[in-house]
């Protein structure tokens, strides 16, 4: 009796898995963007059924039950929010677990009244493209940037979307910095033998998936950098031959941008922390900034194999003025016009951080609803606590079932703030149309400590630098680069690059100028308004900077993903990267309807020299009688009969 | 049962496509962004997937540093309809929007690394909806981003080329510029339909501004237009013949004109949702075909093809 039961609910449930399965893969031939929301539709229900079935089954249908979980053992891993605690420990799973989702949001409030909100999710791949097995099943990975890098051989994107630039005095420093505009940069497997048209086509594929004018980008605009972007990730691939770096300093962000970059996440943006993201109100900011890393790390401590990661961020920081309302008080409602109802199901792990390391005891701001966690964490060389409010965790949310956190500030004075150690400032000098200069500023506040910084440099062909006018002075003296790498540029094929290593001493500016020329160019190379001026892209100042505090370089313990970026190889200093200011430059702009009246007075001018030229030199005059009255024609007729001369 | 869905089947088209452009820059032709998304609102909302609109904006408005509400576009006074929306995709933006680049799209000779939210991948089931709106001072052309135009004459023949190479079953054309009905004279293929918002000689007009954002925002053409096509949902039966009574002079100052001798079915008789909307159509064929041998597999489908005509 009891075996016949056990026969009828496998043989249901053997049913149920191969309808899945073939379900799953016609989901996935034609929807190929939706996929990772399809995934997360079709999991829940799955994992539902396997709960009701497992719950019916007895201790004499052990057999069945241990083929059963291990049918379900993948399922069960991504579905955190049922609770397993009917399966047997000893039993192993089959497959486990491959990909991973963890997302996380802090909230820094500034020293000026503003307020950042970073928010960073992570997705895991563990597959293994590299020795050529195609990959064809995508689970929270999303599908459309998996066919791109397999079919590319991308080790290493990098790839940000800015608007506004970063207040580095105002805010401080940024978890993860962009410069304004569209910024790219990809390293590409060793086995890639063409990289130029890797690159090119890479672009193009990007421009479509972003919905982004990336496929301006090509060789007058991308440079190789031989010291700056070393991978992030692992690998010792450092020939400079696979690495690209390209900027567009133009290229707006919209919701256009948004919309594609919010579906590569596995919940989209119906559940988790993704639900705050809405346009309306994270482009009413002052600075906003979206950007995707893909890269290989570590799975775990030991290292024996490496994973995939993705990591998702989008940075935005809300001035407090055109918020409205005077007072300072902040909440996630006020911020995003929304709260957060749930964690995204398929996250192992949903955080919210909040920085209350200005309000130890609680004297500067509240903050409520109140949250027992407290994590601290050693991120840009300071240590920062940071309230937590774990998603995963129902009681979170409390009665209301929405958590909406509230900042209200007490005192009217906020003290002073950490200076950051490293600053960059660029304009541009001189008068006119012809001539100009190039300055590029680099502070170093540390007050005895002096550190080598990168400074990378793009620079149109349009605007011809003078490399023997370079000059770097600190304090008023020389101060000679120990590196200089130049790349002279070619008119219409590439840009100037240019890389120095420069010792900044302490408690200093260091200003690098160069002078330059501005180029004119021919009339269908100027854009349809040529008077805004053309864009030069950011300086990149790239530093191991000393940290007041050390390092956390045990990469073994779980961090939180906003100081888990760059890597940490030793204690004392950390890496960070500034971007200075893009230039507006106007080159000298012809007036565009000349040729049309070129055109009018040339022909003119010929039609009138030439024709009267023409004239006196071909022209012949003829004198001609006028016609003799009737008399004198009578006359001459007789005379002609006559034979006599006529009259 | 056959002959009955012979007839539901009557229109020919399987698949929809849109092309929607707004081809002017600056800021001041805030109104020509609104026009064309309002277009593409309605055509999203009646069926057709992002993936078969390719949407077209010269400049950005919505997040222009002088909107005082960023991340949107009203076509309506006092802020009541944001056409922008929270889930747009925009396939040719900025400088990418230029008359190289339209003819392209419409003939199909792109790149080979164009991706495919940029192509036009239309066969000769697909019904088409082309909208272009922007200025144009005189007679016979389209500007695009005030620095090159498009002629009547290139127009026409980019449909003829689209005509040769089997892209379209029917195509509607819609142009909101001035003049608007100089740009559909030198039409000369076969199923075409155009609509303008103007006469030759006949200056289109805006409808009406805002004075928080400081410019106008909508066409009037396009305003009576988005208006009308709020009222049809997917099972419409409205017509072409109600499309033409759109914005008569009384509310749109300009006489809106159309031009039907070179469509082969009656207007009366063609549904907005052919064009408008996406209507998903299946092909019935009563042979078998052998999937064994791919060569004569092939060759079967080229000759049941060329039959069917």
């Amino acid at each position: 009796m009891a075996a016949h039961r056990c026969n009828i609910f496998m043989l249901v449930f053997v049913l149920c898995g191969l309808t899945y399965v073939f379900v799953r893969a016609d989901i996935e031939d034609t929807n190929h963007v939706k996929d990772a929301e399809s995934v997360a539709v079709d999991i829940a229900p799955k994992a539902n059924i396997g709960a009701s079935l497992r719950s019916t089954k007895t201790e004499d249908q052990t057999q069945a039950a241990e083929e059963e979980r291990q049918w379900e053992a993948t399922e069960v891993k991504e579905a955190d929010r049922v609770p397993d605690t009917m399966q047997t420990p000893d039993v192993p799973p089959l497959t486990p677990a491959k990909d991973q989702f963890q997302e996380e949001l802090v909230i820094r409030p500034l020293h000026s009244g503003d307020i950042y909100a970073s928010f960073q999710f992570r997705t895991m791949w563990d597959t293994d493209f590299l020795r050529g097995s195609k990959v064809s099943h995508y689970r929270l990975f999303p599908k459309s940037l998996g066919q791109v890098i397999s079919k590319f051989s991308v080790r290493e994107l990098h790839i940000s979307f800015t608007q506004g630039y970063w207040r580095t005095m105002q805010w401080g420093q940024p978890f993860l910095p962009s410069p304004p505009g569209a910024e790219l940069w990809v390293w590409f497997q060793d086995t890639v033998t063409d990289v130029d048209g890797a690159w090119k086509e890479l672009t193009n594929v990007l421009s479509g998936i972003f919905c982004a004018s990336l496929n301006f980008i090509d060789s007058t605009n991308t440079v190789q950098p031989s010291a700056s972007f070393k991978p992030l990730g692992l690998g010792n691939v450092t020939d400079q031959r696979f690495l690209r770096y390209a900027v567009l300093p133009r290229e707006i962000v919209c919701t256009e941008n948004l919309t594609p970059w919010k579906k590569l996440l596995p919940c989209g943006s119906k559940a988790g922390l993704a639900v705050l993201m809405k346009s309306e109100k994270l482009f009413h900011s002052s600075f906003h900034s979206q950007a995707l890393h893909f890269r290989p790390v570590c799975q775990d401590w030991k290292c024996k194999s490496t994973v995939w990661e993705l990591r998702q961020t989008l940075n935005v920081v809300f001035d407090l003025h055109t918020s409205g309302q005077g007072k300072r008080e902040w909440s996630l409602f006020k911020m995003f016009s929304r709260t957060v109802t749930e964690a995204c199901p398929l996250a192992s792990s949903s955080k919210v951080y909040v920085d209350v390391t200005d309000n130890p005891q609680g004297e500067l701001f509240e903050l409520s609803p109140t949250t027992p966690l407290l994590s601290q964490a050693v991120v840009l060389g300071d240590r920062r606590t940071y309230s937590v409010y774990d998603l995963t965790n129902q009681a979170t949310f409390g009665q209301t079932r929405s958590l909406n956190m509230l900042l209200r500030w007490r005192a009217a004075e906020s003290g002073d703030m950490l200076r950051p150690l490293l600053h960059g400032e660029r304009y541009v000098a001189g008068y006119g149309l012809q001539t100009g200069e190039i300055h590029t500023l680099m502070y170093n506040n540390h007050p005895y400590r002096a550190f080598p910084v990168l400074l990378l440099d793009t620079v149109p062909w349009y605007l011809r630098l003078y490399i023997h006018t370079l000059t770097v002075t600190s304090k008023g003296r020389d101060n000679k680069p120990s590196y200089i790498h130049y790349q002279p540029s070619k008119d219409r094929l590439r840009p100037h690059l240019l890389e120095m290593l420069v010792q900044l001493p302490p408690n200093s500016v260091t200003e690098v100028t160069m002078q330059f020329e501005r180029a004119l160019l021919k009339w269908t190379e100027y854009t349809p308004d040529p008077n805004h001026g053309f864009y030069v892209g950011s300086s990149v100042i790239s530093a191991l900077v000393p940290s007041v505090v050390a390092m956390d370089t045990n990469s073994t313990r779980e961090c939180p993903l906003f100081s888990s970026f760059f890597p940490c190889k030793e204690e004392s200093s950390y890496f960070m990267r500034v971007y200075t200011e893009p230039l507006l430059v106007n080159l000298p702009t012809p007036d565009f309807s000349m040729p049309y009246n070129v055109i009018c007075l040339t022909c003119t001018v010929v039609a009138v020299g030439y024709g009267s030229l023409y004239n006196l030199l071909t022209r012949t005059f003829q004198v001609e009688e006028p016609s003799p009255g009737l008399a004198k024609r009578l006359a001459n007729i007789i005379r002609r009969l006559r034979g006599v001369p006529l009259l | 049962m056959q002959a009955k869905a012979g007839q539901f089947f009557s229109s020919g088209h399987t698949n929809n496509w849109a092309v929607l452009v707004c081809t002017s820059r600056f800021w001041f032709n805030y109104r020509h962004v609104a026009n064309t998304l309002s277009v593409y609102r309605s055509v999203k909302r009646l069926g057709i997937p992002d993936s078969h609109i390719v949407l077209m904006l010269a400049d950005d408005m919505a997040c222009n540093h002088r909107n005082p509400k960023p991340a949107t576009v009203f076509s309506h006074k006092n802020m009541e309809l944001n056409v922008y929306g929270d889930d747009v995709e925009v396939d040719y933006r900025g400088y990418e929007v230029t008359v190289e680049n339209f003819l392209r799209v419409l003939t199909g000779r792109l790149p080979p690394s164009t991706p495919r939210s940029k192509r036009l991948l239309s066969d000769d089931h697909s019904n088409i909806l082309i909208y272009l709106t922007g200025t144009s001072r005189w007679n016979g052309f389209l500007k695009f981003q005030d620095s090159e135009e498009i002629s009547n004459v290139e127009l026409a023949d980019a449909f003829e080329q689209m005509w040769t190479k089997r892209r379209y079953n029917e195509l509607l054309f819609i142009i909101d510029t001035c003049q608007g009905a100089s740009m559909y004279e030198r039409f000369y293929s076969p199923n075409l339909m155009a609509l303008a918002s103007s006469q030759v000689g006949e200056d289109s007009l805006s409808h009406q501004p805002d004075l928080a954002i400081g410019v106008h925002l909508m066409d009037r053409y396009t305003f009576y237009l988005l208006e009308f096509l709020e009222d049809i949902h997917p099972a419409s039966t409205a017509n072409m013949n109600d499309l033409f009574k759109v914005c008569p002079k009384s509310q749109c100052v300009s006489t809106p004109g159309h031009r039907t001798d070179l469509f082969l079915r009656d207007p009366g008789n063609v549904l907005i949702t052919d064009f408008f909307g996406s209507v998903r159509k299946v092909e019935i064929t009563m042979e078998t075909i052998n999937l064994t041998a791919p060569m004569v597999f092939s060759i079967e489908i080229i000759i049941k093809n060329y039959c069917n005509q």
